[in-house]
């Protein structure tokens, strides 16, 4: 699935109308997100569509996705950093279905990605479109959950409640230990959940050259991050926020810097890290890159392939 | 804060009395439809003041002190509390913004029941260094010695810092909820029946603990009661309300010991004796 | 010798609602005037109203016509139509009162009770438990009641708390209800002698003693209430 697929089969489309939405509904999710660009981090309310696949499968992140999309767009899906699990494949086929666009799994190669729960390692680019999938897009939802107060708290920037939960942490366990979904401050302004992400993630949303564009089905909201927004992490003086650090490189391409996956390779308690990345870990393997599982063996290499 | 950083100040300091109240109440009106809540009430209160509002259910005191207090809007009259630069503003003019400020910082709110102003599901650290946070304070160590420190000034242990309000007793659970609304050192505590429901010597232990903190930090309080035991141990000075209208009002002890209205007379006579 | 308080046509009457509005006159026309470094007595029956004469002075009772000047930081005013703050600044720094019964609060040490008027003036917390401390062994208060809290105590014990809060500033006025009521001979000499040290610095005393003796040792003039008395009588 490496190289580009057309699929110019013009009677698929016409049971549909381009991307499955209707014209006046991507005008509506649109001027959504001219307004959450407009003002970065705040979600914006907006009339989610039925879709035809359920709350919690990625309706935001879809819609979002099916209202900016064009013809001469090309598509990467990714779910938790790969392209070849389940959800990431149908979201990708339907796109295919209902927009007839060009797909990849190449991240330079995209103009949009659709993203479960991870940052590609390889940089964004001017004019890529990063679409996040987002569960519950509130930050303070858990600390308070009326939606009333929490509308006021970030409509008159009271955030003391956000280090209230990071205090707790460290009173807890000794340091924050909030590992993903580790709320940001947006232009010194919003605070925003950016979806269930790693918080080693998070430096890569400050400054980015591409548009970074959030979507929550369920809970109907939209919000944004233009291309150079200031992207800061929440924490103390004295409990600076810290990116998580893995002991070794990946096993496969031995990559090191990038968000790692745990591997159970046995039942003997045998496991590897790889990483999560799937087309940045193809991408150096075919530059020559090897890691331990890889590395010196060609007779276990070809084994693996 | 301890008791000699704030009496050192000489005897003329306390001479040279502010000019000016802290809070000026003028014919506040609040009806429920055709029913009063409260009517016609005007008071000022000064710096460093303890004013008790005093009346039986239904007398309309909650209605006062919501509305004084910003929790409720009155029908007709105004609220003007003098800022820390000197300028007096009409409560119900500011900016929504500038009001929440207010009640975080300036302002303190002691409920009733204890669990209606306190985050039950997080520490009793956190729940006193929530307002610190709330103003920007951003160093955890600092924010928890604070907590701490506030902690034993209303006599909870301090290894009770990471315990939530959920495994503590009512007196405990209040003295935290005062300690919570007293960290950003206030100017104006607003109480409603602080010692509600509590035991008798938790009760005492507790009104011990308002009295020294009153006069230690200086603060300025309205404290709702219906029991005229609380009012003469608290307050200089009180108000008799009556089916939402003021009956009297004067210095404590004039109004217990010499009673002028009938209803007055009545309340005190129905204390019952030791 | 300074004028410091006069009291003129200071009337009072208890109207009593519960008992169907019936009204109970006190006092009338009750005038007179206390000059530094002298101590007058109310003089007169029980229930005749020195003790609603002297809570008249100290605000603790309203007046219902009448006018009683002080002398506050230079100023005349008139505690029978001032307000409350001002009520309350006249008693912390200009006219002190021993009452007859100590209304103890639960916590609150002896040595606390005594000092706080010298407390909430601003003066150092040493230095006020000193004067406690001092006022507390003159008084033959057992040292080791200085840290309990009153309410236990023995009548005699309360009352020589109160004396000691009484006596512990420098008021220029200083009203003293039945003080030696319930202390022995020696410690009746204590008071005697304090009252003595109070004249002597220029400060105008005015009690009530039920007692012939300390009476007699520390008038200097009667006032006798039976002239203020309007036939009935209450306390």
């Amino acid at each position: 699935m490496n190289a580009l697929t057309q699929n110019d089969s013009a009677q698929n489309l016409a049971s549909y109308n381009f991307a499955y939405l209707d014209e006046q509904t991507k005008r509506m999710i649109r001027r959504a997100i001219l307004k959450g660009i407009a003002i970065p981090g705040y979600q914006v309310p907006f009339a989610s569509r039925e879709m035809p696949m359920p709350y919690g499968w990625g309706t935001g992140g879809v819609q979002v996705t099916a209202a900016i999309i064009g013809r001469d767009d090309v598509l990467k899906v990714i779910d938790q950093g790969a392209d070849d699990t389940t959800n990431a494949v149908s979201i990708r086929a339907f796109f295919a279905k209902t927009a007839g666009v060009a797909t990849t799994t190449s991240t330079p190669d995209a103009s949009i990605i659709q993203t479960r729960h991870r940052i590609p390692e390889t940089p964004l680019t001017e004019g890529q479109v990063l679409v996040y999938q987002v569960p519950i897009p509130e930050p303070l939802r858990f600390l308070e959950p009326r939606e009333t107060e929490t509308r006021k708290m970030h409509a008159l920037e009271e955030y003391g409640l956000m280090h209230v939960k990071l205090y707790e942490d460290i009173a807890r366990n000794g340091h924050i230990a909030t590992t993903y979904a580790y709320p940001v401050k947006v232009e010194g302004r919003y605070v925003m959940d950016p979806s269930p992400t790693p918080k080693f993630d998070n430096p890569k949303m400050h400054q980015s050259e591409a548009l970074q564009l959030f979507g929550a089905g369920r809970e109907k909201r939209i919000y944004a991050i233009p291309p150079h927004t200031e992207v800061v992490s929440l924490d103390f003086e004295d409990h600076p926020f810290e990116i998580q650090h893995f002991n070794e490189p990946c096993a496969m391409c031995g990559a090191e810097q990038v968000y790692l996956d745990e591997v159970v390779l046995d039942d003997k308690g045998g496991r590897m890290f790889v990483c999560s990345d799937t087309h940045y870990c193809e991408s150096r393997r075919a530059d020559g890159h090897r890691g331990v599982l890889l590395g010196d063996d060609a007779e276990i290499e070809k084994e693996a392939m | 804060m301890s008791l000699s950083q704030t009496i050192d100040a000489p005897v003329g300091k306390l001479a040279s009395a502010p000019s000016q109240p802290l809070l000026s109440v003028d014919n506040l009106t609040r009806v429920y439809g055709k029913r009063i809540g409260c009517a016609d009430v005007s008071f000022d209160l000064w710096p460093g003041e303890v004013l008790a509002i005093v009346g039986e259910s239904g007398s309309g005191k909650t209605t006062l002190l919501n509305c004084i207090s910003s929790r409720m809007t009155p029908t007709c009259g105004t609220v003007h509390y003098r800022m820390r630069d000197g300028e007096s503003a009409d409560i119900y003019k500011m900016a929504e913004a500038e009001r929440r400020y207010l009640m975080r910082t300036d302002w303190g709110f002691v409920h009733q029941n204890p669990i209606d102003g306190l985050r039950m599901t997080v520490s009793a650290g956190a729940n006193v260094g929530e307002r610190l946070m709330a103003v920007g304070n951003r160093h955890y160590g600092n924010i928890r010695n604070t907590a701490i420190e506030w902690l034993s000034r209303v006599e909870i242990d301090e290894d009770r810092v990471d315990d939530q309000p959920r495994t503590f007793s009512g007196g405990m659970r209040q003295r935290l909820q005062i300690a919570r609304n007293l960290v950003t050192e206030p100017r104006l505590v607003f109480m409603d029946e602080p010692t509600g429901g509590l035991d008798v010597s938790v009760q005492a232990r507790l009104l011990d603990l308002l009295r020294g903190l009153v006069s230690d930090l200086g603060l300025a309080v309205v404290v709702v009661t219906h029991d005229l035991a609380v009012a003469r141990l608290l307050s200089d000075r009180m108000i008799v309300m009556k089916e939402g209208r003021v009956i009297e009002a004067g210095l404590t002890d004039r109004v217990l010991d010499d009673p002028r209205a009938p209803y007055t007379q009545l309340l005190v006579s129905s204390i019952l004796q030791v | 010798m300074k004028t410091l308080l006069v009291a003129s046509d200071v009337k009072k009457t208890f109207v009593m609602h519960m008992r169907g509005g019936v009204e109970l006159p006190v006092v009338t026309n009750v005038s007179f005037s206390l000059k530094s470094g002298s101590c007058a007595v109310l003089g007169g029956p029980s229930g005749v109203g020195k003790s609603s004469i002297l809570k008249m002075l100290y605000g603790n009772y309203g007046c219902d016509s009448g006018q009683i000047l002080v002398q506050h930081h230079g100023k005349h005013i008139d505690v029978a139509s001032a307000d409350p703050r001002m009520v309350l600044a006249i008693r912390r720094d200009t006219i002190g009162y021993v009452s007859q019964f100590l209304r103890a609060v639960p916590r609150v040490s002896a040595l606390d009770v005594a000092a706080e008027p010298l407390l909430i003036r601003g003066i150092a917390q040493e230095i006020a438990h000193q004067r406690a401390r001092d006022l507390f062994a003159e008084l033959n208060l057992p040292e080791k009641l200085w840290s309990l809290p009153p309410a236990t105590f023995s009548g005699g014990e309360q009352q020589r708390v109160n004396i000691a809060r009484g006596f512990i500033t420098d008021h220029p006025i200083l009203l003293l209800d039945e003080p030696t009521a319930s202390l022995d001979a020696a410690n009746r000499e204590v008071v005697i002698d304090l009252i003595a040290r109070k004249k002597a610095d220029g400060a105008a005393l005015l009690g009530i003693f039920h007692d012939q003796d300390v009476r007699n040792a520390v008038a200097d003039h009667v006032i006798d209430v039976s002239a203020f008395a309007t036939g009935k009588t209450a306390a």
